[in-house]
């Protein structure tokens, strides 16, 4: 496989009992690319991504990430291998606050002689939630405040700028703006931009077409568990698109797919 | 975009809001229980206007009944030295049921490794092994009590983390299996005569030494450390804390051991304080600790509470406790009013949880 590379999936199936959920996926992801996956609810683009993150066992098929086959066993696994993703249900400490839940985990330590008992080097971490809120221009009016205390926009923000500033090899967003007011979207998708600036690939899985024709670049659509298309930004737009996540259309080399 | 820093979707936040540390309730709650005794004593007819906690002598070197203070804390303090522990297990929304049966089978354990070969000239009349275990330097019948605690502690740690059995059971079976231990260690007969340094971890204001050091190094250990960060964030999302990368069931094993190496110290500190170690020891110890931790804000629900609320909370109980004898009222009261307050507690905790949702 070429260089270029950052996932490719081989025949990627997965059958829930009698339900085949997702038939046959051929994926590929290059480096700094940013793709989105479409379709109707139930096409399959929920259960692709759970196959790549670990979360659920493939039926069959192969998963290749940063060069070698991979296997994950579970969502941590994916993780450590650099694959970091945004469900819709969120991955916080509700009872912590912004920076402690943007470096739970990988927490900014002195004196680490002492083991589990190091020092937690609060001023660092405050310095950098601020220059990583910023930077991702989401705006949380007290960072001391506890997650609870937040509005699901922020929540998902801080959800997002903490999955940002991971420098993962992959991210992976399901519908991040799905909840989302106006602004807060606005804020989501600035991270998104940043992320392509840095040249970080995303998988992004949405259902806003305003919002995909603006971010990323290539589109993926998928149908009754099957891509159906592939389409690159500059050679498309929303009715092709449309057509093709409706049935009404079938790209040329899917033809009989579905 | 809004280009003002304090607001996001319209929000903005107000100082006003600012959270009002839970703590302070219980700080609150303290204060009206001392006011409502001293009231009670200045009202009720057969109590000859003492005052309950000041020193109502015309001296000057003192305002408060120091006797009364002294006895109120020392009274809390072994307990409160479990609670200490009880507290970063519930704050792991775990329990731990285990701790007063541990205090009794420390008690035991320790006791027979610190006694004195001698008593009064004579041979000690409570001897459990041959002279090689008397007079021994006071720090191994210490590290074979904490060395015990860590070994139930871990035991307890691993049902719960990795057999996933509930922490509720899993203490249950090992509150039983420590009394068991008390009761098989000298085959019930009471263990007594300890050294004079053994004697000394317990004497006077000693337990009070402990508990409150312990509360100020727990404290600090909670607040600025990553075990403490890791501790609320298990009990607030383990899913989430699992997906960061803390690994939840060896962090899990770590508050258990600690826990129970918190209570064993009790244990030690109990028999040095009673000369004597008795397996019936530390009856209902650990459910008053963690009425204390519950009393003193920390959420059965996990993720929110502080050591300093618990050491709140362990005055409460004391406060309480000393007041009833106070107002010349029987322990079955005392027993009534503490069973109420805990309920109370609770439902304050639930009712504060569901106003920040």
């Amino acid at each position: 496989m070429s260089e270029e590379l950052v996932l490719k999936t081989v025949d990627l199936t997965k059958h829930y009992g009698g339900v085949h959920a997702l038939q046959g996926a051929n994926f590929e992801l290059n480096k700094g690319e940013h793709v989105a996956i479409m379709g109707d609810n139930g096409a399959g683009k929920s259960t692709f991504v759970r196959q790549i993150t670990g979360v659920e066992q493939r039926t069959r098929g192969t998963v290749i990430f940063d060069g070698q086959e991979v296997d994950f066993k579970g969502p941590i696994e994916a993780r450590e291998s650099g694959i970091e993703a945004v469900f819709q249900t969120l991955a916080l400490a509700d009872h912590l606050d912004v920076p402690d839940n943007l470096f739970l985990g990988r927490e900014k330590t002195k004196w680490d002689w002492l083991g589990p008992f190091r020092l937690l080097d609060y001023k660092a971490m405050r310095k950098d939630t601020m220059a990583a809120l910023e930077k991702t221009g989401v705006k949380i009016p007290n960072i001391h405040n506890t997650i609870e205390k937040m509005s699901g926009g922020q929540r998902q923000c801080v959800a997002i700028a903490r999955t940002a500033s991971f420098h993962s090899k992959l991210t992976i967003m399901d519908e991040p703006t799905a909840a989302l007011g106006v602004q807060e979207t606005e804020q989501v998708e600035n991270i998104i931009r940043q992320l392509k600036e840095q040249g970080e690939p995303l998988i992004l899985v949405s259902h806003n077409m305003r919002q995909v024709f603006d971010l990323v670049d290539r589109i993926v659509v998928f149908r009754r568990g099957r891509i159906v298309a592939n389409l690159l930004k500059s050679e498309t737009d929303g009715q092709d698109v449309v057509a093709y996540i409706t049935g009404a259309k079938t790209g040329a080399e899917y033809e009989g797919a579905a | 975009m809004s280009d003002t820093s304090q607001g996001t979707g319209g929000l903005t936040f107000d100082k006003s809001k600012r959270s009002w540390p839970s703590e302070m309730n219980v700080l609150l709650a303290l204060v009206i229980i001392i006011v409502i005794f001293e009231f009670l004593g200045q009202v009720l007819p057969y109590m000859n206007d003492q005052s309950f906690l000041f020193d109502t002598r015309d001296r000057f070197d003192s305002i408060f009944n120091e006797a009364r203070v002294k006895i109120i804390i020392l009274q809390v303090a072994i307990i409160g030295i479990i609670a200490l522990g009880v507290s970063q297990v519930i704050i792991t929304a775990g329990i731990d049921l285990s701790s007063g049966p541990l205090v009794a089978a420390t008690a035991m354990i320790a006791m027979s490794f610190g006694q004195t070969e001698l008593v009064n000239g004579y041979a000690n009349p409570k001897a459990l092994f041959g002279t090689w275990a008397m007079d021994l330097p006071v720090v191994i019948p210490i590290v074979i009590g904490l060395s015990f605690g860590a070994l139930i502690g871990a035991i307890n740690g691993t049902f719960i983390a990795h057999f996933k059995i509930p922490p509720f059971i899993a203490t249950l079976g090992m509150f039983l299996i420590c009394r068991g231990i008390a009761l098989w260690w000298s085959a019930g007969n009471p263990i007594s005569f300890p050294t004079p340094q053994y004697k000394a971890i317990g004497s006077g204001m000693m337990p009070v030494v402990w508990f409150l050091s312990l509360a100020v190094i727990f404290h600090l250990i909670m607040r600025y450390t990553v075990y403490g960060k890791h501790t609320y964030a298990i009990g607030s999302n383990e899913e989430a804390a699992r997906m960061s990368g803390i690994n939840v069931k060896r962090h899990k094993i770590m508050v258990y051991m600690i826990a129970a190496m918190l209570a064993a110290f009790a244990g030690v500190v109990l028999s040095a304080k009673a000369s004597t170690a008795q397996a019936g020891m530390g009856e209902f110890y650990e459910l008053f600790a963690i009425a204390m931790a519950v009393i003193g804000g920390i959420s059965l629900t996990g993720g929110r509470g502080s050591i300093i609320g618990t050491v709140l909370g362990a005055m409460v109980l004391g406060v309480i406790r000393s007041g009833f004898t106070y107002i010349k009222l029987d322990g079955s009261y005392q027993l009534i009013a503490m069973g109420g307050i805990i309920i109370a507690a609770v439902i304050l905790d639930q009712y504060r949880q569901r106003n920040k949702a």
